[in-house]
């Protein structure tokens, strides 16, 4: 009795782990069915957010161009382009990254020294480095970051017209945008 | 009146007007900032220079708040640098290429307090190249020591980070150099022209803020 009951714990654990269904197979056949479907549940739903949390490791290095469609976890070093369009890229403590990146999101634990774009947020955390320029209409810089580089955050409501015209490229600015609207020229 | 009375009064005017801010460092109030910020919200997206430390809410503030592009050149770092590895002397060379930027392009440039720490010959370069970067009608906001340095108090830099646009917080962090002697007011004219000092406000922090404007029609730089 004593064994059997030890045999039953695990099964109503909340933690599934890789060998329980096979102790519940061989001896809690009968007692499984009520538990049996919540548990493969929840094992399909830890499969899918393991499928869709791609990590790559220290030790993997990448040169080129890095596309996709679900979030990613950077430890090693990627070298050229990554773009994750409507993603959250997350660069380890151990990542490097020297690539010009395109995210929803992206956040540093790691050194990236290339420009960042992202359409949510960029978040440097503390012993995060960027050395490049961001485009991000949030941007947030932990004390303890290392930043070189410039930061557009787009405002987003342009208030009045002022603000909201875009600057010639490249040349000086002579005038407040009000001025430029009414001007002769 | 009590003599501990005197004694907490005289305490409550050495402090300044400084409030201990959240993080226990002391909030000053500041006159500039506001006009500063006045002048250059009213610009179509305007390019901001930084010559300060990174500190994330000040780019917060600039972005969010004022809409700017910022540019952050660190130039404690490179004053701690040039000390650090004993090459003082090149200090005045180097600030004479140190900005890339194409001229006229900055809408308005934070020095803070980066000229207490440097000695004539090198904060002239720097003056230079950031008069060539700013943009007519830009603003440049500068903060002067005017009291001698206490040369026994190991060297710090501050962080200045904006409360508000009336008040910043001074963050002391560990310096490679402590500041040189004060800078006469007509050295600091000087040194900026043709930069014309449109506001400037001493402050009981013995702190002279200058804004100074490129006029319109300054020659090219």
């Amino acid at each position: 009795m004593w064994k059997r009951d030890e045999a039953v714990k695990p099964t109503t654990g909340s933690q599934p782990t890789p060998s329980a269904p096979a102790a519940q197979g061989s001896h809690q056949q009968p007692a499984s069915p009520p538990t049996a479907a919540p548990q493969a549940e929840t094992r399909r739903q830890q499969q899918q957010i393991e499928r869709d949390m791609v990590n790559i490791g220290k030790s993997v290095v990448i040169k080129g161009e890095l596309m996709g469609s679900e979030d990613l976890t950077i430890e090693g070093h990627v070298e050229g382009k990554i773009e994750l369009k409507d993603h959250v890229l997350t660069l380890g403590p151990n990542g490097k990254i020297k690539a010009a990146v395109f995210a929803k999101s992206v956040i540093v634990l790691g050194e990236v020294n290339g420009n960042v774009t992202a359409s949510e947020k960029v978040d440097i955390r503390d012993g995060g480095s960027v050395d490049g320029d961001i485009v991000s209409p949030r941007v947030a810089i932990a004390e303890g970051a290392r930043f070189r580089g410039s930061v557009d955050m787009q405002r987003r409501a342009p208030q009045g017209t002022q603000g909201a015209q875009p600057r010639p490229a490249g040349g000086p600015q002579q005038q407040p945008a009000a001025q430029i609207a009414q001007g002769a020229r | 009146m009590a003599f501990s009375d005197l004694f907490s009064r005289r305490r409550k005017d050495d402090s300044d007007g400084a409030d201990p801010g959240s993080g226990g460092d002391p909030v000053h109030p500041t006159k500039a900032l506001a006009r500063f910020l006045t002048g250059l919200s009213a610009r179509p997206q305007p390019l901001l220079l930084d010559l300060g430390p990174v500190v994330g809410s000040n780019v917060t503030f600039f972005g969010e708040e004022v809409g700017c592009k910022i540019h952050v050149e660190d130039i404690y770092k490179d004053i701690d640098r040039h000390v650090k590895e004993e090459k003082l002397d090149a200090l005045p060379e180097f600030f004479a290429r140190r900005f890339q930027q194409e001229s006229n392009t900055a809408d308005g440039i934070l020095c803070w307090d980066v000229f207490d720490y440097l000695d004539k010959a090198a904060a002239e370069p720097l003056a230079r190249g950031l008069v060539r970067v700013l943009a007519p009608d830009g603003m440049l906001l500068a903060f002067f020591s005017t009291a001698d340095p206490r040369s026994a108090v190991p060297p710090t830099y501050t962080r200045h980070v904006i409360v508000d646009k009336n008040s910043l917080q001074h963050r002391p962090y560990s310096a490679a150099r402590g500041k040189r002697k004060p800078l006469l007011n007509r050295d600091i004219q000087r040194m900026f022209e043709p930069l014309r000092i449109s506001d400037q406000f001493l402050l009981k922090t013995n702190m002279r803020e200058v804004l100074f404007r490129k006029p319109a029609d300054a020659p090219p730089g």
